[in-house]
C-alpha cells in the first residue's frame, strides 16, 4: 500500500490564507476579479488533467467579484468571504448552473434554486467559481463513480483524491480554489481530505441547512467545507452553520465565532484514543504518522487517555444499511417525468420509469438501491433495517459516554492513504470497510474535523479525524489548529 | 438474516424499485448483494432487545435540538415556466409522460 513509490506528476499548489487575501482585497491591492481571473487560468490549465470542475459559473462568478470590488473601493462594510473564490459540489444547487450529482440521469439539469449554503457564502461576498465533481449521487469512497470520469489526486495523479468529495479536496489542494463545500454521509468529506492532504469538516448533524443539497441519505447528509487551513474552515463553517427555516432537521443553536474558538489554546483538554481505531487493517506508516500526532497534543499539554469504542466494528454493517434504504427512498425521484434524463421511445409509463433509471444511473447507484429496497422489503425490514436502527443507538449512545470523559477523540481519517486508481473498483465490499473510521461519527450525529498529520514516506497525505460530540465543532477546531502547528 | 439472495429476490427488488437490470447485471448484483449481506449479518451478534430504534439524531441529548417547523403560512414557490422548462416534456402546464392505461 503506502510503500510503493508515488508518482512524480504533482499538482500541489497550496492557496493563500483568507486573512491574507481578504486584507488585500479590502486595502485594495488585489481586486476580486482579478483574482477570479486568475483562479479561472488555474483551472484552465489543470483541469483537464485533474477533472474537478465540472461547470464553470463564470459569469455569476465575475458579477460577484466586481460587487466586492465596488464595496471595497468605496469603503463599504465587507463580508467575511468576501472576494474568496469557493468551489461548490455538484450535488448542491445553484440558480441556471448545471447540477448532475456526478450521474447522467440529471445531465442538462438546471435548478431553479439556490442552496441554503450557496447563498450564505454569496451573502458573505464568496465568488462561487464553478461546480465540482464527485461520486455519482455521492455514493463512493474514490471519485472514480461518477458518470463524467474520475477525479485525480494532485498529489499523485495516478492515484484517487478519495470520495464522494474527491473533486472538493482535489480542488484544494491544487489552488483550484481557496475553499470548497462538499458534503459528508459516511466520511466524504473527511476522507478525500486525508488523501488530499488539505482540512475538511464534518460539521454536527443539522449545524448546516440541507436545502438546496440532492439527497442521499437524508438522516446522516452533512454540507461542510474543505480548506487549506483550519482557522480558514472554521471561518467557512461560521458562514454557511445556522437555523432554516427550509429544513426543519437544521439546528436553532446559535453560532459560535469558529475561527475564535480556534485560536483557543489546547492545554488541559482531554483526548481519548480509541483502540478499536488502530487494530487490524491499519496502514502501519498511517499509524505512525497519527502517533506522532497523539505526541504533539500531548506536548501541547493535552491529557491523552486510551478509551474503547467495542461498537465500532459493527458501524458499517449499520451504515450501509441505514443509507441504502434512505438512499433507495430518496432516489426514487429520479424517473424522468420533471427533470434529467427520460429514456426515449418508451410504450408505457411504468416502462418510461425502469429504463430511465437503467440508463441514467450507474451500477454503485444501482447496487445500493437495490440494498435498500431489499432491506426495506416485506419479510427483511424488522432483520435488517430495524436492527440496524437499534445498532444505530448503541453506537450514538456509546459516543456519549465515551465524550463525558474526553473533549475530543482522535483517530486516523482512513486506514489507507491514497490508493491507486482502479485498485478497489472491482470489489464494492473492499471499497465499503474502507470508511470504517469515518461512519461512526456519521451515524451519531457527532461532528468532527480531518487535519493533515504528516505524510507516508512515498510522501502520501495522512489526516487525523478529530471527533467532537454535537455542536461542539469549536473544540475539534482548537485540536486540530494545534495538530496543523506541529505537522502541517 | 443470513438467508442467501437468490436471482429471484434480486428480480423482484429491482422491480420493487423501478430498475431495468440489463443482461448480466442481475448475475453481478446478486454476488455483490449476497457478499454485502454476510457481512452485514454480523449484527446478529448483539443482541437488540429492548433498545429504541434511532431514526434521527436530533432526538438525542445534546444534539441540536428537536425539528423546528416553519409557520404555516403561504408564500411564493418556484416559477412554473422555470420548472417546466427543466422536464423532458410538458405542454407548459402539465408534465407529459406516455400512456398509463391501454383502452
Amino acid at each position: 500500500m503506502s510503500s510503493e513509490t508515488k508518482s512524480t506528476e504533482s499538482y500541489v499548489e497550496k492557496p493563500k490564507s483568507l486573512t491574507e487575501l481578504r486584507g488585500a482585497i479590502a486595502s485594495g491591492a488585489v481586486k476580486a476579479t482579478d483574482l477570479a481571473a486568475t483562479y479561472y487560468d488555474r483551472i484552465a490549465t489543470v483541469n483537464a488533467r485533474l477533472n474537478v470542475y465540472l461547470s464553470l459559473t463564470k459569469e455569476r462568478a465575475l458579477e460577484q467579484a466586481a460587487r466586492v470590488d465596488d464595496a471595497a473601493a468605496k469603503g463599504d462594510p465587507l463580508g467575511p468571504l468576501a472576494g474568496i473564490p469557493v468551489g461548490i459540489k455538484d450535488v448542491l444547487v445553484m440558480k441556471g448552473a448545471p447540477a448532475t450529482a456526478g450521474s447522467k440521469i440529471l445531465k442538462g439539469y438546471h435548478p431553479p434554486y439556490d442552496a441554503t449554503a450557496v447563498t450564505k457564502l454569496e451573502a458573505a461576498g464568496a465568488v462561487l467559481l464553478g461546480k465540482i465533481n464527485c461520486d455519482e449521487f455521492a455514493m463512493g469512497s474514490s471519485n472514480e463513480n461518477s458518470a463524467y470520469g474520475p477525479v485525480r489526486n494532485p498529489v499523485d495523479t495516478e492515484r484517487v483524491p478519495g470520495g464522494s468529495s474527491g473533486g472538493s479536496a482535489a480542488a484544494v489542494a491544487a489552488n483550484m480554489a481557496v475553499a470548497t463545500l462538499g458534503t459528508d454521509t459516511g466520511g466524504s468529506i473527511r476522507q478525500p481530505a486525508s488523501f488530499c492532504g488539505v482540512v475538511g469538516v464534518l460539521p454536527t448533524y443539522g449545524r448546516v441547512s440541507r436545502y438546496g443539497l440532492i439527497a442521499f441519505a437524508s438522516s446522516l447528509d452533512r454540507v461542510g467545507p474543505f480548506a487549506a487551513n483550519v482557522r480558514d474552515a472554521a471561518t467557512l463553517l461560521g458562514v454557511i452553520a445556522g437555523h432554516d427555516p427550509k429544513d426543519a432537521t437544521s439546528s436553532p443553536a446559535p453560532v459560535p465565532d469558529y475561527a475564535g474558538e480556534s485560536d483557543k489554546p489546547v492545554e488541559g483538554l482531554r483526548i481519548g484514543v480509541p483502540a478499536e481505531y488502530f487494530g487490524e487493517g491499519l496502514d502501519p506508516e498511517v499509524r505512525a504518522a497519527i502517533e506522532s500526532g497523539i505526541d504533539a497534543l500531548k506536548a501541547a499539554g493535552c491529557a491523552v487517555k486510551p478509551i474503547s469504542l467495542p461498537h465500532t466494528r459493527y458501524a458499517i454493517p449499520t451504515y450501509y444499511l441505514v443509507a441504502t434504504a434512505e438512499a433507495s427512498a430518496n432516489l426514487a425521484r429520479f424517473d424522468g417525468v420533471r427533470y434529467g434524463y427520460r429514456s426515449p421511445a418508451s410504450e408505457t409509463l411504468a416502462a418510461m420509469y425502469r429504463h430511465s433509471r437503467d440508463e441514467g444511473f450507474g451500477a454503485e447507484v444501482k447496487r445500493r438501491i437495490l440494498l435498500g429496497t431489499y432491506a426495506l422489503s416485506a419479510g427483511y425490514y424488522d432483520a435488517y433495517y430495524l436492527k440496524a436502527q437499534q445498532v444505530r443507538r448503541l453506537l450514538a449512545e456509546e459516543f456519549l459516554r465515551a465524550f463525558a470523559d474526553v473533549d475530543a477523540i482522535v483517530t486516523p481519517t482512513s486506514p489507507v492513504p491514497a490508493f491507486k486508481l482502479g485498485e478497489k473498483t472491482g470489489d464494492p465490499l473492499a471499497m465499503y470497510l474502507a470508511d470504517i473510521y469515518t461512519v461512526t461519527a456519521s451515524l451519531a450525529g457527532i461532528c468532527g474535523v480531518t487535519v493533515p498529520c504528516g505524510t507516508t514516506g512515498a510522501g502520501l497525505p495522512v489526516g487525523m479525524q478529530v471527533l467532537a460530540v454535537h455542536l461542539n465543532e469549536g473544540t475539534a477546531f482548537r485540536v486540530a489548529r494545534a495538530v496543523e502547528a506541529a505537522k502541517g | 438474516m443470513s438467508a442467501k439472495v437468490t436471482v429471484e429476490d434480486v428480480e423482484r427488488v429491482a422491480e420493487l424499485a423501478n430498475l431495468e437490470l440489463a443482461l448480466g447485471e442481475t448475475e453481478s448484483m446478486l454476488h455483490d448483494l449476497n457478499a454485502i449481506l454476510e457481512h452485514v449479518a454480523e449484527l446478529n451478534e448483539l443482541d437488540t432487545s429492548g433498545v429504541e430504534p434511532l431514526a434521527q439524531v436530533n432526538e438525542l441529548k445534546g444534539a441540536g435540538g428537536a425539528s423546528v417547523l416553519r409557520p404555516d403560512a403561504r408564500e411564493a414557490s418556484l416559477d412554473r415556466a422555470a420548472v417546466m422548462q427543466e422536464a423532458p416534456e410538458t405542454d407548459q402546464a402539465f408534465f407529459k409522460v406516455p400512456k398509463v392505461i391501454e383502452r
